[in-house]
């Protein structure tokens, strides 16, 4: 058995060089948008960029430590970001107070009868029916019973956005809503890993990529339910808001909230890679057809690992939509919320929690200072323009040196695959024996 | 007869429509995908890319279609064909290219063509704007509305000039491709090369000659169909988030791999899309009399709002991944 393999092979115990030196850089870049752009600025940067590292550990453990290829980031952060916003905001009286939530219920146990009607029919074989009649059966009775209750639902809906705008939230603290957040996107997570986990990787990508622009779609137009394109503000903090403190201080704290998360996510992650249960996931990951040989459930544990991921994305995002204080469903982009994250972690290094915290961090400060730069640049171009030939600039200079960020991101994607397939901060594979 | 004629506007011809558009795109898609094996998620922003080219070309020569009657950008589609077929070799070349020369997974080409695709959508808007832009610069989009010699018929048929243009080309590339596959010699090789890139290699056939030219019938179909989609609505620079997943939805639909199934693919996603936001009480308006009272005094009987259009695709691409993953025609399972 040869062990001269030097780029995966970590030398045991070595000094950790590679990680001092880069982390060290980020300190430095990090300093430098402190001096540059003032501490409240800064601050919130930086929590935002926690967020973020949540959301990158939950895409980092799909990725890199099973190698599915989630696309569909948004609408994890999405349903986290719904639920931080149903939970926390005061309770709507004048929708609790009327019939309405009634009405509510019984559609939604229409619903539910509905559900349990057609699920009925899938099963008439059992009792005799031919194959081809319980599917046309099943078919039709779907699509018959989807209209009532879509129609149902459509005049409740209506009345509740007449007459109360939304159905408010419940008014509890905002722990229970980043914790219901990271649930809820569990559970959707658990059905779309059911459906599309037995499928290879890139149908996977195409298939989240969808779902998540479905489940925006969803929380768009249902005015009932988040308001829409009209917007919920304000979100409450779980910390003293900056009204009561000033700005700093507030994002500080809350800073150190989501650090703390962090540091807890962090460890609990780590653990478990190096665990019977993570080890068992790496080799489902780089040979699924030994690991099944060997007995492990491999569609189990691929739906859990991907659940997992799921549950932190839903964290992350409701920790981020309660910090910028708004649920703008029209606010969720596949860029910011699928794409930036990718970039974290494969910029940071799949499968090395380290390397996607680093990640998180510096992708975050290129994104938010490329639109700066690029404005910078931009304009100095238009003023050498205007004195060497009279050229004239287009005015909307600023809208548009903020897609210069698309540009940045791509390039970034393209560039690493091509020169850090591995990620600055590769993954240490362990070679026993 | 009314709300025949009105089912015909908004399923037959509008179901055509995007059902064109569907099938051109998705055809790139799928060449790409048996001859290079990923899928190339940047498709939908190459044909965006093709429809900015023909928007600078045409406010930069607004008369050129003046002299022969039609609208300048239909003029100067050849030359944004040209211009988008060089830039899909130059993306393969500068991204693609030293990723295969190292055996990358799939996936990871897959990743790559991500990053393309915010690469491109980058320049498109840092360039264009963010707003929606008309392809008729300096021409008059005709509307043509034809009023059927039937009795108690009021609403007349309505269709627009590119639409028209619309159909014809799309026959024109289907005929074109099925002649280029069957008859040359670079359709045999790219079909060699798509059932088995080894024994192609092995048999002679130049592999770099046929992925350059997979690229260029890509990028020259993606510029065609970026370009009557732009020529029918606006010219939007994120058209592409839009269209990325009927497109793959059209070519899996139709089996991946094979061109005509990829065009049967966008005609059935196009009329899946259109039937499903069509609203069927309309049809039951002229029963009204004789039906009873809950079904005509149901409102709307659309199964999906427009605003939830997207959900449709995604559901033919999760049926037929679960219950026939290869297709309609059998093709590969990527």
């Amino acid at each position: 058995m040869d062990k001269t393999r030097p780029d995966t092979v970590a030398a045991p115990r070595r000094f950790p060089l590679r990680e001092v030196v880069l982390f060290a850089a980020l300190l430095l870049a990090v300093l430098g948008v402190y001096a540059v752009m003032g501490a409240a600025y800064s601050t919130r940067m930086l929590v935002e960029a926690a967020c973020y590292a949540i959301l990158a550990l939950g895409l980092t453990i799909q990725w890199g430590y099973a190698g599915q290829f989630n696309a569909g980031v948004m609408g994890f952060v999405a349903l986290g970001g719904f639920c931080a916003m149903t939970f926390s905001v005061p309770v709507n009286e004048a929708f609790w107070g009327s019939e309405l939530p009634g009405e509510l219920g019984r559609v939604l146990l229409t619903m539910v009868a509905a559900a349990l009607v057609v699920f009925g029919a899938t099963r008439l074989d059992r009792l005799g029916v031919p194959k081809a009649l319980r599917t046309l059966i099943a078919v039709v009775l779907a699509m018959v019973l989807y209209l009532v209750v879509i129609n149902a639902l459509r005049d409740v809906t209506d009345q509740i956005e007449a007459r109360a705008g939304f159905i408010g939230g419940l008014g509890l603290p905002v722990g229970v809503g980043w914790i219901v957040g990271g649930a809820l996107a569990g559970g959707v997570g658990y059905f779309i890993g059911r459906v599309c986990l037995g499928l290879r990787s890139d149908y996977l990508a195409i298939a989240t990529l969808g779902i998540a622009e479905i489940i925006k779609a969803f929380l768009k137009n249902s005015d009932w339910l988040t308001r829409g394109t009209a917007t919920v503000s304000p979100l409450p903090w779980p910390v003293p808001a900056p009204a009561e403190v000033g700005f700093t201080l507030a994002r500080a704290l809350y800073l150190s909230v989501t650090a703390v998360m962090i540091a807890v996510i962090f460890f609990l992650l780590t653990r478990a890679y190096y665990a019977p249960w993570g080890r068992m996931i790496r080799a489902i990951r780089d040979n699924e057809v030994s690991a099944a040989a060997m007995g492990k459930d491999i569609n189990r544990r691929r739906l859990e690992i991907f659940v997992l991921g799921c549950i932190l994305m839903g964290i992350g995002g409701a920790a981020l939509a309660s910090f910028n204080s708004l649920f703008d469903p029209q606010g969720y982009l596949p860029l910011n919320h699928t794409f930036l994250v990718l970039v974290m972690v494969i910029l940071g290094g799949p499968g090395n929690n380290l390397g996607t915290l680093f990640g998180a961090v510096t992708v975050y400060i290129i994104w938010i200072m490329s639109g700066p730069i690029a404005l910078y640049l931009m304009e100095l171009a238009v003023t050498l323009g205007q004195a060497s030939f009279g050229w004239e600039a287009p005015t909307n200079l600023d809208s548009r040196a903020l897609q210069a960020r698309v540009f940045v991101i791509g390039l970034l994607i393209t560039l690493v695959l091509r020169f850090a397939p591995k990620g600055l901060l590769p993954e240490k594979v362990i070679h026993h024996g | 007869m009314n709300e025949l004629v009105f089912f015909l506007n908004n399923v037959v011809i509008a179901g055509s429509v995007t059902g064109s558009i569907y099938a051109i795109g998705a055809v790139g898609v799928t060449l790409v995908f048996s001859i290079m094996r990923f899928a190339h998620f940047a498709h939908a922003d190459i044909m965006t890319f093709g429809a900015f080219m023909v928007m600078l070309l045409a406010t930069a020569f607004p008369t050129a279609g003046a002299a022969i009657g039609v609208p300048a950008a239909l003029v100067l589609l050849p030359v944004a064909m040209a211009l988008t077929a060089a830039l899909a070799v130059g993306i393969d070349r500068a991204f693609y290219k030293p990723l295969r020369a190292h055996g990358v997974k799939p996936i990871v080409m897959v990743i790559a063509s991500l990053g393309v695709t915010l690469m491109l959508q980058g320049l498109i808007r840092l360039f264009s704007g963010t707003g929606g832009q008309s392809l008729y610069v300096d021409d008059r989009k005709e509307i043509f509305r034809l009023t059927l010699p039937l009795e108690g018929v009021r609403v007349p048929v309505v269709i627009t000039e590119p639409q028209l243009y619309l159909f014809v080309l799309t026959i024109a590339c289907v005929v074109g491709l099925h002649l280029f596959l069957s008859r040359s010699r670079l359709g045999k090789a790219m079909r060699a090369m798509s059932d088995n890139p080894d024994l192609a290699q092995a048999s002679g056939i130049n592999t770099h000659t046929i992925v350059a030219v997979t690229w260029v019938i890509a990028g020259g179909l993606a510029a065609i169909a970026g370009t009557l989609l732009s020529l029918d609505v606006t010219f939007k620079p994120d058209l592409s988030f839009f269209l990325l997943l009927p497109i793959f939805a059209a070519a899996i639909v139709g089996g991946v791999g094979h061109p005509f199934g990829a065009i049967a693919g966008g005609f059935v996603v196009g009329f899946a899309e259109t039937l499903a936001v069509f609203n069927w009480g309309v049809l039951l308006r002229p029963f009204r009399d004789s039906l009873p009272e809950w079904l005509a005094g149901a409102g709307n009987l659309a199964f999906v709002g427009t605003e939830y259009k997207i959900v449709v695709p995604f559901f033919i691409l999760v049926a037929i991944l679960v219950w026939r993953p290869t297709g309609i025609f059998k093709g590969k399972v990527i």
